[in-house]
């Protein structure tokens, strides 16, 4: 397969592996790029894309950005507060306003699940999907498995421990969908309360002992306790849940010994990780950073670099 | 522009709603003629730069990237010292991308050297309208700041479109439009041979 057959980017769930094999293949060759003095080729000239970010965001928001100029593509960035969302604009006017100024790709943050799929049926601009709500981050899962495949050289019958709040995180979510589907094994660790009603969906094992759901993994993938999204009860105390799911050093001795940790960022010192371990030669945060504008670059291409039919 | 790709294009699209099918028209070289045209070749760099101290090759994916390391090869021989050879993927500086149906693959450029103050020579299988080695260069000089450019070419078919010539020809094939010219080679082809492809109804 040669072309990305599709309009938008919107979540892992509907892609295919054949697919992420293509994003992965062409993120590789862009990583090049960002190695060069000059880090610039012209192949999006021309081309006009929307940042719109309705949540805050650091990471995400600078890779795509850089992304975009890497590949020559001409710009805008609105956040959320200072855009005509607090004036009342709907979604679907605020995008259809900026489409007809000649934007052809629209990069979304947005606190509601399902947002980006609601815009990209109204308009004609491809949409990529930067977190939308608690259903995807499809960005984030491809620059994930980028990450581990870089490394470990496949993805194929790893084993990959996500630990933590999997039920408020978007993270989560297109790494279970994405993994899975490149032939990973995944478990989930993390207290019941914090687990997604629909685990089963899923297909992977729960557990609540990080040690034991450590043993023989390839990945440990600490998330986020989203400290906005919670509602009260759901755990005792950050206190409590750091020493019961916190990932340390004592935990992961079970792991294989070329493990990688991993973490989306932002990172929470000493709640979901410890510090020692998010700064360890194991850690891979920091590649993790690399790999997202090497993955947009290659999205950006795949949906912006041909004719669209 | 390698040969291969554009049968491919062709025979999906067809043209007028014609099926275009490709007839054998010749064949311009085979393994031995290859082998001679890329030692002249090689002997012509070396005559050119007065040795190759300062001189690195860059194949132009796909079939230039063998081509160079041949040329890598005949150089050692003849001159005992072993040239610097890069991989260039021009993919992502064509000038057709918004305008073709078929999303050409991207692929890894390897250049693990400056090209700074370098004599470069740049190798392709067919120089046809210059179009390839106009976003070669413009890939190059991105790279670094070389104190040349020069290009070698296995087949020279002709109808150029920029004003670009080649310094070091295997082979002028003066050809039509309408035909295609399709070079194979071992390290991807299974064999090493040039032949000239003819456009006809079906």
């Amino acid at each position: 397969m040669q072309t990305l057959r599709r309009k938008d980017i919107l979540g892992l769930e509907e892609i295919s592996a054949e697919e992420i094999n293509l994003i992965l293949e062409t993120a590789r060759s862009m990583r090049e790029i960002m190695q060069r003095k000059i880090k610039k080729v012209p192949t999006l000239r021309g081309r006009s894309v929307l940042n719109l970010f309705y949540e805050p965001s650091t990471r995400t928001k600078a890779s795509f950005e850089l992304a975009q100029k890497y590949m020559s593509a001409d710009s805008v960035s609105v956040a959320g507060t200072s855009s005509s969302l607090v004036k009342g604009e709907t979604l679907k006017d605020t995008v259809r306003n900026v489409e007809i100024m000649g934007i052809e790709c629209v990069i979304m943050r947005h606190p509601v699940s399902g947002s980006s799929h609601y815009l990209a049926k109204n308009v004609e601009a491809s949409v990529i999907n930067a977190g939308d709500g608690m259903h995807e981050h499809p960005t984030q899962g491809l620059l994930d498995m980028f990450t581990i495949w870089e490394k470990k050289g496949r993805l194929e019958k790893l084993k990959i421990a996500i630990v933590g709040d999997i039920r408020h995180s978007r993270v989560a979510r297109s790494n279970l969908w994405g993994l899975q589907k490149m032939g990973a094994e995944v478990v989930v660790v993390g207290p019941p309360t914090l687990m997604p009603p629909d685990l089963a969906v899923f297909g992977v094992k729960h557990f609540v002992d990080i040690e034991e759901a450590v043993e023989n993994a390839d990945v440990v993938m600490a998330l986020r306790l989203q400290k906005e999204r919670q509602e009260s009860g759901l755990f005792p105390s950050m206190r409590e849940y750091a020493e019961l799911y916190g990932v340390t050093a004592q935990r992961i001795t079970r792991a294989k010994d070329d493990l990688l940790i991993m973490h989306p960022g932002p990172i929470n010192r000493g709640i979901e990780i410890s510090s020692e371990l998010a700064d360890s030669p194991q850690s891979v945060v920091l590649e993790q950073a690399a790999s997202g504008v090497a993955i947009r670059m290659a999205l950006l291409y795949l949906l912006l670099g041909g004719i669209k039919e | 522009m390698s040969g291969v790709l554009q049968p491919t294009a062709l025979q999906q699209s067809g043209e007028g709603g014609d099926k275009m099918a490709l007839k054998h028209k010749a064949t311009v070289m085979d393994e031995k003629t290859m082998q001679q045209a890329l030692r002249r070749i090689a002997h012509e760099i070396v005559e050119h730069n007065r040795g190759t101290e300062s001189v690195v090759l860059i194949g132009i994916r796909k079939r230039g990237a063998p081509l160079a390391e041949r040329l890598q090869a005949y150089l050692n021989e003849i001159e005992d010292f072993e040239i610097p050879l890069g991989i260039l993927d021009i993919t992502l500086y064509r000038d057709d991308l918004t305008q073709r149906q078929d999303q050409p693959e991207v692929h890894t450029t390897d250049v693990p050297f400056d090209l700074t103050d370098k004599h470069v020579v740049v190798v392709d299988d067919v120089l046809f309208t210059g179009r390839t080695v106009r976003a070669a260069m413009d890939a190059l000089i991105d790279l670094g700041r070389p104190a040349g450019i020069q290009l070698a070419v296995l087949i020279d078919r002709g109808h150029r479109e920029l004003p670009i010539r080649a310094d070091y020809v295997g082979k002028n094939v003066p050809s039509s439009r309408s035909e295609l010219v399709e070079v194979k080679v071992k390290e991807i082809d299974q064999a090493d041979q040039v032949d000239i492809l003819e456009k006809v109804k079906e």
